[in-house]
């Protein structure tokens, strides 16, 4: 059995990665189209100050009709206002900031310690695997939303709370996939040869196990960030997640949900966000699966 | 003197579903500073483990017994610490094949350089021209660039040379190759063991090379250990044990290797029948059912490893050389 990445870069029968990346997403158009709604999310999160029309927390007489009603979408509000009158289209531009550095960073600290937990459980066994998997399997057992809710409610809520709230509960589900990765690799002849040489576990884990995680990690990885975004509009959802005013899709569905039937677009634009990059993350995801998995068949 | 690597009475039992099977039984040999060692037998006959146990490498569930010590220092006792600063500095081994006991995504540079680093502690500078250097002593050309490359750019008899290079980097007094050349093409087993003649000879390493090949441990060793089912069944000086085995087993893997001279049987003699697997009696000869000189008191009695007529021991009631008897 050859190990995934075994792949010369000289060889012209199978071409660098980049080249093979760039070959596969021009068959696969789902994955072409996640990629460049990825690249436009992020440049729109980047870009926001410059996007924006209008702050994100200003409040307009000119987005309240007479009434008191939000105005709908086009002229000074393109995506119309919310009922405090601020402009939904900034709103949604910043909230795409709130939502993707709380869904990366969350995920990113939980894939750090999924794969420290999952790569020290696995190669040392033993007591040390014992306690980490248990623990692991304790917090696998919460519901997921109240186990967040029960600790935000602790914590106080605020986006450094919401981000290790996130990453304190999705590193289990990597740090198993990386326990069972490590268990065969560390069987491998290579390894065994690691420990004739006398080197430390740390650096045989570090230098010799790490690299063959790494396509496991970016696919999880890249994967996760879709479900943190998720877990993250949920909790904004339920008021417990990034505090008002500063906005976050979540959020921004929670407050427009009262006035589904008068102001539809208060709904429909932060939903249609959160949908299109759950979506764009997941099909990345699965492409970057196939492209760094050696055994999938390639499609044509 | 004392020996480098002393083994005494090194027992390894390994328990499956409640059943114990022993994979070592009983096995005692010594190595001095420079000497060379063979261990041949077949699959199964515990070479593999007795070398695992010296290193230290079988799982916590091997129960292992007896005693292991390495320039008079109980190897068997050392913690965790020791142990790393021994394996790699004093103790090296190198695997049958080098496909996957190199890592494949890691460049021979860091594989060759993490040793001497830990071990001599070089800088990283000194760490590669010394890396460079070793593979230059292994024969691989241009190697100051090919310290950059992957496992997978080399073919099967230069990884072996790497991996040659590796355990021989930081001088260590004891090599254990466990069947080094078994993965390779016939001409290169040739090379990678005059290499490793050259390499230990030039450092006075002492090597323990493991081997099913009776032609190629012999060639390489001064002394023979002949093992099966877990235990030594003759030792003695590699050209005696060629000239004149004294137990049947041995003469038995000596006629399975094709002749250069002489007629040519039609068929290659093999060993009929197999070796014991799991648990073996203790009550009998391990050898009984395969041995053309079996006789009764070998199916009840399992004859100890004691001098015979040729003055090697042999673990055998009725040796050759003793009582002549014409085998086939």
């Amino acid at each position: 059995m050859t190990a995934p990445l075994e792949i010369p870069q000289g060889d012209p029968a199978l071409p660098g990665f980049g080249l093979r990346a760039w070959r596969s997403l021009r068959k696969d158009w789902p994955a072409l189209l996640s990629i460049v709604l990825l690249v436009l999310l992020a440049l729109a999160a980047i870009l926001a100050p410059l996007l924006a029309p209008h702050p994100p927390l200003a409040t307009y007489p000119d987005g309240l009709q007479a009434n008191g009603a939000p105005v709908g979408p086009g002229g000074d509000f393109p995506l119309g206002a919310d009922p405090n009158g601020r402009d939904v289209l900034s709103r949604l531009l910043y909230g795409a900031r709130v939502s993707l550095v709380i869904g990366i960073l969350a995920n990113g600290l939980a894939t750090v310690m999924g794969v420290l937990v999952g790569l020290v459980a696995g190669y040392l066994g033993g007591w040390t695997e014992t306690v980490l998997m248990r623990i692991t399997d304790v917090i696998m057992s919460f519901p997921i939303l109240l186990f967040c809710i029960a600790l935000i409610a602790v914590t106080g809520p605020s986006a450094k709370n919401v981000v290790f709230v996130i990453a304190l509960i999705y590193w289990t589900a990597l740090a198993r996939i990386v326990r069972s990765l490590v268990l065969s690799l560390k069987e491998r002849e290579f390894v065994v040869a690691a420990r004739t040489l006398g080197l430390s576990h740390w650096r045989i884990m570090r230098k010799h196990l790490f690299p063959h995680l790494v396509p496991t990690i970016i696919v999880y990885a890249t994967l996760g960030v879709a479900s943190s975004i998720l877990i993250e509009a949920s909790l904004s959802f339920l008021g417990v997640g990034v505090p008002v005013p500063d906005p976050s899709w979540g959020q921004m569905i929670e407050q427009g949900k009262d006035y589904f039937q008068i102001a539809p677009w208060l709904l429909f634009a932060p939903g249609v966000c959160l949908i299109l990059t759950v979506l764009a993350f997941n099909l990345a995801g699965d492409w970057l699966r196939d492209l760094l998995d050696p055994t999938a068949p390639e499609r044509r | 003197m004392t020996a480098l690597l002393e083994v005494d009475d090194l027992t390894v039992g390994f328990e499956r579903d409640g059943t114990r099977s022993a994979a070592v039984r009983g096995v005692s040999f010594e190595v001095a500073a420079g000497e060379r060692v063979g261990i041949v037998g077949e699959s199964g006959s515990g070479k593999s483990v007795t070398a695992q146990a010296v290193m230290r490498l079988l799982p916590l569930s091997a129960e292992v017994g007896g005693a292991v010590r390495f320039a008079g220092d109980d190897v068997l006792g050392y913690d965790a610490k020791r142990l790393a600063g021994w394996r790699g500095s004093d103790i090296a081994m190198v695997f049958q094949d080098p496909m996957s006991s190199l890592n494949p995504l890691l460049r021979i540079g860091t594989q060759l350089t993490e040793g001497l680093r830990r071990h001599r502690g070089l800088s990283k500078p000194a760490a590669r021209e010394e890396a460079a250097r070793l593979l230059r002593t292994v024969g691989i050309a241009d190697a100051e660039r090919r310290l950059r490359d992957y496992p997978h750019s080399f073919s099967g008899g230069m990884r072996q040379r790497v991996c040659i290079a590796i355990a021989a980097a930081c001088t260590p007094k004891l090599i254990i190759a466990d069947e080094p050349t078994t993965a390779l093409d016939v001409t290169v087993q040739a090379q990678v063991l005059d290499l490793m003649d050259e390499l230990t000879d030039r450092h006075g390493t002492a090597t323990v090379l493991i081997s099913h090949d009776l032609g190629v441990v012999s060639s390489f060793c001064d002394r023979i250990l002949i093992m099966y089912a877990g235990r030594v069944v003759e030792a003695g000086p590699a050209d005696d044990i060629i000239a004149r085995p004294a137990h049947p087993y041995t003469r038995a893997l000596l006629d399975s290797i094709p002749r250069l001279h002489g007629e040519l049987p039609r068929r290659l003699p093999a060993i009929p029948g197999s070796p014991p697997f799991g648990t073996v009696p203790a009550d009998r000869c391990s050898f009984a059912d395969r041995c053309p000189r079996v006789q009764d008191v070998c199916r009840t009695n399992d004859p100890a490893l004691e001098p015979t007529a040729t003055g090697r021991p042999a673990a055998c009631f009725f040796p050759l050389d003793s009582v002549p008897v014409e085998v086939r």
